[in-house]
């Protein structure tokens, strides 16, 4: 993501600097430790798996080369299709939801109010805490007779619900959690958006008798849409790999209601054992995350362009 | 104050009490939970004050030796990956923010978009040719897959910011690049290097996928056993919040004193995609 950030100050501060006492490569011994390990770590893997998703290659038998028949397998296989749609549902509504809930917790914990710090700090605890920790206790109150949730619903007169329990209400629960989890971060990158904006479009819109609404929606939500942006494209990235949450409360079930690409390919890979089909599902999984990533950049592009040309 | 003032006043805490009380329920619930004996826990309607306190819960998931062994692997992993990622990282900060090698964030960045399972696959079966499975250095190693971009991501940031003067006055006076940075550059960047250390170790902390697959019985950490708890070994839910709420409780301690540096650090991670 960096390429949002274009250039940074800092890029052009040291280019300014004296050319003689910047000799570049004197820098290097510097990074080559890191080097290897990412090396080891990031890069090896990377080339490893494309080579075994070539593969037939189960632990415990002899592996033979097959070209690409494990990524024709996947356009076949109803179970990777199904998880590719509960990945889509799961991942919009765990965009949207913490979007539209942190933007409007970045706009309260911009205003000041006694013990602001503490209960910012108290805010994002959750998206902090151990996610398996917190997965276990959300699935107690997701019980159906002992959940506390039940009870909270029948308070305000609703019926009980099945929540994790039922294939039509296990992937809205489970973005009910991610969004009590994630909401703190996009409220986070919003608050730095906010803080970054001038006081005199608000003076004038005051002077102007704009109500709170016309104030956020003319004002703070243009300046804050780059922001947003970035919020999205985390909150994106993150939400389509999400793992701890729902393998600790579902497993993907009941039945396979959740199971979601990386769920899927955490069955296949250390379930059935069978690496290579696993490894083509992990690139394909992350051509798929690279591709969105792109997507959303190039929409943000088009965005500006026609910005500036409605301003010309 | 004018009535509108006043109005606005109460919008505003009660738009906190809204934001705020998700968390704060869910951890008040979560401790009411642990600190309940099974008749309370399974009543209905639920009880949220208990008459009697079961201490008990604690006691018992503290008092199974098991649990230490789980404490002390969690210690050793999160330990040891938070250290080498700072020994290679905040050196490697360094060098590409003094030689602005942007480019060279990208490997970062891709370690940030790919899915922690993708790496399992392949370190998995490089572990077991090794002959490692089943001692605590498969996950160690892996858990630099999570504590090294965050480093090296955060010290770049930093390094960027602190001025350059000094250690070009250093170097004039003949001072080797490296004794710049160990002398110069290092000690300034003491608040960067705290918020680096305390966001490799809460992510480390709080990874699980690494530990379902790379660890035995012998060599889990500890959100892999609360996870077994969960499955196997244990129904009743007071024990199993108590487990839960230890778990994680280092990690909140940290969130709520160390606040400003996280926030600092997420930041400027997340706007910058680390």
């Amino acid at each position: 993501m960096s390429a949002l950030t274009q250039s940074t100050p800092a890029a052009a501060q040291s280019d300014a600097a004296p050319e003689k006492e910047l000799r570049p490569p004197s820098y290097w011994p510097f990074v080559v430790p890191a080097l290897v390990v990412v090396l080891a770590i990031i890069i090896f893997p990377w080339v490893f798996t494309i080579w075994m998703s070539l593969n037939e290659w189960k632990v415990g038998s002899s592996t033979t080369f097959v070209g690409f028949s494990n990524y024709l397998r996947l356009t076949s296989d109803p179970r990777f299709l199904e998880s590719v749609v509960h990945t889509i549902v799961y991942t919009v509504l765990s965009v949207l939801l913490p979007l539209v809930l942190g933007t409007f917790a970045a706009v309260v914990f911009h205003q000041k109010f006694a013990g602001r710090g503490f209960l910012r700090g108290v805010f994002i605890m959750p998206m902090m805490a151990t996610p398996v920790a917190i997965a276990l206790v959300w699935t107690m109150m997701f019980h159906p007779q002992l959940g506390v949730l039940n009870y909270l619903l029948s308070l305000v007169g609703i019926p009980a619900q099945l929540w994790v329990f039922h294939p039509a209400t296990v992937i809205p629960s489970l973005v009910l959690v991610e969004t009590w989890q994630w909401t703190p971060l996009v409220m986070l990158i919003v608050l730095g958006g906010l803080a970054a904006i001038p006081a005199e479009p608000y003076e004038s819109a005051q002077i102007d008798g704009a109500n709170l609404w016309q104030v956020f929606r003319f004002i703070t939500l243009p300046l804050i849409m780059p922001f947003l942006f970035i919020a999205g494209m985390i909150r994106m990235i993150d939400a389509v790999k999400s793992f701890d949450i729902i393998f600790a409360i579902t497993q993907g079930g009941p039945g396979s209601a959740s199971e979601t690409i990386n769920i899927y390919l955490y069955s296949v890979a250390f379930t059935y054992y069978d690496l290579g089909y696993g490894s083509a599902i992990a690139v394909v999984f992350f051509l798929l995350i690279v591709a969105l990533a792109a997507v959303m950049l190039y929409a943000r592009q088009r965005m500006v362009w026609t910005e500036i040309a409605s301003d010309a | 104050m004018t009535p509108r003032q006043i109005i606005g006043k109460i919008g505003l805490w009660l738009s906190v009490f809204v934001i705020v009380s998700p968390a704060i329920l869910f951890f008040l619930w979560m401790l009411s939970l642990s600190l309940k004996f099974e008749i309370d826990n399974a009543a209905y309607p639920p009880v949220f004050l208990p008459e009697h306190i079961a201490w008990k819960n604690y006691a018992d998931v503290l008092a199974s030796n098991r649990f230490l062994t789980y404490f002390i692997n969690s210690l050793i992993v999160t330990g040891s990956a938070t250290l080498l990622a700072l020994i290679v990282g905040v050196p490697a900060g360094y060098g590409i923010a003094r030689m602005a090698a942007h480019k060279s964030a990208i490997v970062i960045l891709i370690a940030r978009i790919t899915p922690g399972l993708s790496y399992l696959i392949p370190l998995f079966l490089l572990f077991q040719w090794l002959g490692l499975l089943g001692t605590l250095v498969p996950q160690i190693i892996i858990h630099l897959v999570v504590t090294v971009p965050i480093v090296i991501w955060i010290m770049i940031g930093y390094f960027e910011t602190t001025p350059l003067e000094l250690e070009e006055a250093a170097l004039i006076d003949g001072a080797t690049r490296w004794q710049v940075f160990r002398h110069v550059a290092l000690p300034i960047a003491k608040p960067g290097i705290a918020v680096a250390f305390i966001l490799a170790v809460i992510f480390s902390w709080n990874n699980f996928v690494f530990g379902i697959v790379l660890a035995g019985r012998e060599t889990r950490t500890l959100p892999v056993a609360v996870y077994n708890m969960i499955s196997f070994d244990q129904l009743s839910w007071g024990p199993l919040a108590a487990a839960a709420l230890i778990v994680t409780l280092p990690v909140l301690l940290l969130t709520v004193f160390a606040q400003r540096q996280i926030v600092a650090g997420l930041t400027a991670g997340a706007v910058k995609g680390g």
